[in-house]
């Protein structure tokens, strides 16, 4: 009998079930990075618009959004796994959004909180850029506009559930051609 | 006529084009030449006051000869009085004097005018575009002739691909 994880991985014996266990934990490495890596996504704080304000609203008591580990916001890329683009993106901000993510090290993922950041929304102007995805890779587009508390939760849950499907080791990174 | 406009009829009876004045709203529209010395006798006569700039903006009429409009929206503090001058502009010469020697918060408004319109200011100390980047490409944005999707530029990413550390 064991402490079953979300997607049933990884099995922690207690030592009193049985006599004779010896405590193992049986699991691929793969398995348990991944683990280790979702349970613990500090998420860059990048509100850009009104979208934030929903961002600032899931991180706060009433919420919580430490309940996924993705509760420890970063005010440097270089501590951070998640970038959460949370707004609407003009062409000028577009270079320091592609900067921060380049220095954000691996493994790194992005959420695109919004209509505006998945596509722009209504804002088909000169200076909106049509989706973050147009410059930087996406993992999740969140819908909503703003979306609530609980759709990025429910972002982040399944980039959680997408975390976990990943391979950790390769031959050559996987991210080289990305842009 | 409201009692400002009329001085500013007799002060200044070339430059002075028309009054408007729509719910408590004041508007004078005045020859371009002249605009700086009306702006300037606004801002120094002692009954007039005027010592704070609020607004600069502008407007694009494009049936219209003169094309361009440049509004200044002024307030006296003192007297709790607010009065709007308006200039037309017309396309091919595109110019008014500066108002930041006279109003020091004209500067970053008159930068915002020419960014989006085109309209430049003679003797403004820092005339560069304001809210678009320095090399934007596509003009001036505000313009009616300007398409609403841009032509291009939004959908350019040259960065991409670009060392950073």
């Amino acid at each position: 009998m064991g402490l079953n994880t979300s997607s049933n991985l990884i099995q922690v014996s207690r030592s009193h079930d049985k006599d004779g266990d010896l405590g193992l934990t049986l699991t691929t490495i793969e398995k348990a990075v991944n683990w280790a890596r979702k349970g613990s996504l500090w998420p860059m704080t990048f509100g850009l618009a009104c979208c934030a304000i929903e961002m600032i609203a899931a991180v706060s008591a009433r919420y919580d959004i430490d309940r996924y580990g993705a509760g420890v916001f970063r005010a440097s890329p270089r501590q951070s796994d998640l970038m959460i683009v949370a707004g609407t993106v003009c062409v000028r901000m577009a270079p320091v959004i592609r900067k921060i993510y380049d220095q954000m090290p691996e493994p790194r993922y992005v959420i695109a909180m919004g209509s505006c950041a998945t596509s722009g929304n209504i804002y088909d102007s000169y200076s909106v850029v049509q989706g973050v995805d147009r410059f930087v890779p996406v993992d999740m587009y969140v819908p909503g506009c703003p979306p609530t508390p609980e759709a990025l939760f429910d972002g982040i849950l399944k980039l959680q559930d997408e975390i976990m499907q990943r391979r950790v080791f390769y031959k050559k990174p996987p991210e080289q051609v990305e842009g | 006529m409201h009692p400002v406009a009329e001085n500013i009829q007799q002060v200044f009876p070339e430059a002075f084009q028309r009054a408007v004045e729509w719910r408590g709203d004041l508007t004078i529209h005045v020859q371009r030449e002249h605009l700086h010395a009306v702006c300037r006798y606004l801002h120094d006569n002692s009954d007039m006051d005027y010592d704070y700039i609020v607004h600069v903006s502008s407007v694009d009429w494009p049936d219209q000869p003169e094309r361009f409009e440049v509004v200044y929206e002024v307030y006296s503090i003192r007297r709790r009085a607010r009065i709007r001058v308006k200039a037309r502009v017309p396309e091919d010469d595109c110019v008014v004097d500066s108002m930041t020697d006279i109003w020091k918060g004209a500067d970053f408004m008159e930068r915002e005018v020419y960014d989006m319109m085109g309209i430049r200011f003679r003797h403004h100390p820092n005339l560069v575009r304001i809210l678009m980047p320095d090399d934007y490409p596509e003009g001036f944005p505000l313009r009616k002739d300007f398409p609403l999707r841009g032509k291009g530029w939004r959908d350019t990413f040259p960065f991409i691909g670009e060392k950073t550390t």
